[in-house]
């Protein structure tokens, strides 16, 4: 369980720079409801978040990742792969 | 029960809120008579084409008129029927030699729009377990591919051949790889570093797919587009263009030396399922194709044109979207869509038309009055649509 609360507290690091509004952000925080981020906020993100742990987010799966929580499943799961 | 057009009503509001001002439609506009390659008649008034893709004025010369009659005469006005069924006549094969011979390869295969080029070879080359690298701000018939396929699709920055090379190196071992990218990208007039991004996708073991659409007739020393320009065309493996910009008609095609590209005929369903070209429409186009090989002067005094607008604009105070000229686009940014409204309606009272280009076509959210430019734009029309610029800027406070 460490391993998935440093991975959701790095993802929520990278998070800031992006959380313009000042969201507090949470595991069921939505990006595209919550966040509100526009097309490119979200290639900029995936881009930090594939550079830190050297994995690709398609779209495909971008698609299938509303919230917090469930990136932090994928980045996970694409790192154990 | 749910309306299914409610998902629309952000747009319809913000239509109608932009309308109720009392500002002419940007995306209504008839032309009413169309005198030249560079001039019709709209509202009733003799108006200057800055936004028609008609780069080389192709559209009313004498030679493609004369074919697309005869064979309108001789053929009849359709086929009624598939490519590979009753729908190829000896001008859909006449027309695909006459793309062989422009861009010296060895396939050519002509589909009846460009958005069906991209949507019928990008979602049937790359598979389920395959992976398609694509530039960013790719037009939308480029994603329409890729969301009719099966492939795992990966974006990388505009231009950025560091994100293209490292999402590569990321690609499963033994995956098959697409590398899509643009010559000239249509928003902003932008050309891509083909170079190095066709190098970078080459070392990786990736195919590589460009549109040519925006560079077609113009760019490379016989107008075969930016691949040509900087002397990598034999590292492409797969070329899109289309009729409907330089060659002045409508209809898409790809051009290839893949020495099984043929197959493509028989597993491609944008080109399987549809009716083909009408016989006119490949004249015309053949006859296009075949005189563009010629263009040489035409190219510049296209790029003289490109170079004077870009200019002059820049002079009059427009922030443009690139710094220097690089393709017979040029888009002038404008800071949000009601000011942007207002000057192209401001323009088009002047006697001009451009392309009013806004979210989500646009990068960065960005709206834009976007100019492209033609070969038989005379240097005067030229000093004239600046003339409407410099009225029209000033009239609606977007320059001082």
């Amino acid at each position: 369980m460490t391993d998935r609360n440093d991975t959701a507290t790095r993802v929520m690091a990278l998070i800031e720079p992006f959380n313009k509004k000042g969201v507090d952000v949470t595991d069921t925080t939505r990006f595209a409801q919550d966040l509100e981020w526009d097309s490119l906020t979200v290639l900029d993100f995936v881009a930090n978040i594939e550079d830190e742990y050297d994995i690709l987010i398609t779209m495909n799966q971008q698609a299938e990742i509303e919230t917090v929580g469930q990136l932090v499943n994928a980045v996970m799961a694409l790192k154990a792969a | 029960m749910g309306d299914l057009f409610d998902k629309f009503q952000p747009l319809i509001d913000q239509r109608e809120a932009l309308l109720s001002t009392g500002l002419t439609d940007p995306f209504n506009l008839v032309m009413e008579a169309v005198l030249s390659p560079t001039v019709a008649i709209c509202n009733g008034k003799r108006t200057i084409l800055l936004g028609t893709y008609n780069y080389m004025g192709m559209t009313f010369d004498p030679d493609v008129i004369a074919a697309g009659k005869k064979a309108l005469d001789e053929y009849g006005s359709g086929t009624t029927g598939s490519r590979v069924l009753n729908g190829t006549y000896a001008g859909h094969k006449a027309c695909e030699e006459a793309l062989k011979d422009f861009y010296a390869m060895d396939h050519a295969m002509v589909f009846s729009t460009g958005y069906q080029a991209n949507l019928g070879i990008i979602s049937t080359i790359a598979g389920k377990d395959d992976y398609i690298v694509l530039d960013i701000d790719s037009h939308a018939s480029i994603y329409d591919g890729c969301a009719l396929g099966n492939a795992n699709i990966v974006p990388f920055r505009h231009n950025d051949v560091e994100a293209l090379e490292k999402r590569l190196k990321r690609i499963p071992e033994g995956a098959g790889k697409l590398v899509i990218l643009e010559g000239v990208y249509s928003m902003l007039g932008d050309r891509a570093p083909l170079k190095e991004m066709v190098a970078v996708s080459k070392a990786a073991g990736a195919m590589v797919l460009v549109d040519e659409a925006h560079s077609m007739g113009f760019i490379g020393e016989n107008g075969r587009g930016v691949a040509e320009d900087e002397g990598i065309i034999d590292d492409v493996d797969f070329i899109i263009g289309t009729f409907s910009k330089s060659v002045g008609t409508v209809g898409g095609f790809c051009v290839s030396n893949h020495p099984k590209f043929e197959i493509l005929r028989l597993v491609c369903r944008p080109y399987v399922f549809t009716a083909s070209l009408p016989p006119s429409v490949v004249a015309t186009a053949a006859t296009s194709i075949r005189k563009l090989m010629h263009g040489a002067a035409k190219r510049a005094h296209l790029w003289a044109n490109s170079q004077k607008l870009h200019a002059g604009l820049k002079a009059l105070g427009f922030t443009l979207g690139t710094d220097t000229p690089q393709s017979a686009i040029i888009a002038v940014i404008m800071p949000d869509l009601e000011k942007g409204a207002a000057m192209w309606e401001a323009l088009l009272n002047e006697g001009l038309y451009v392309n009013l280009a806004r979210p989500p076509a646009t990068p960065g959210n960005m709206t834009l009055l976007r100019c492209s430019l033609c070969a038989e734009h005379s240097g005067e029309q030229v000093d004239q649509i600046l003339g409407m610029f410099a009225a029209a800027g000033r009239a609606t406070n977007c320059i001082a």
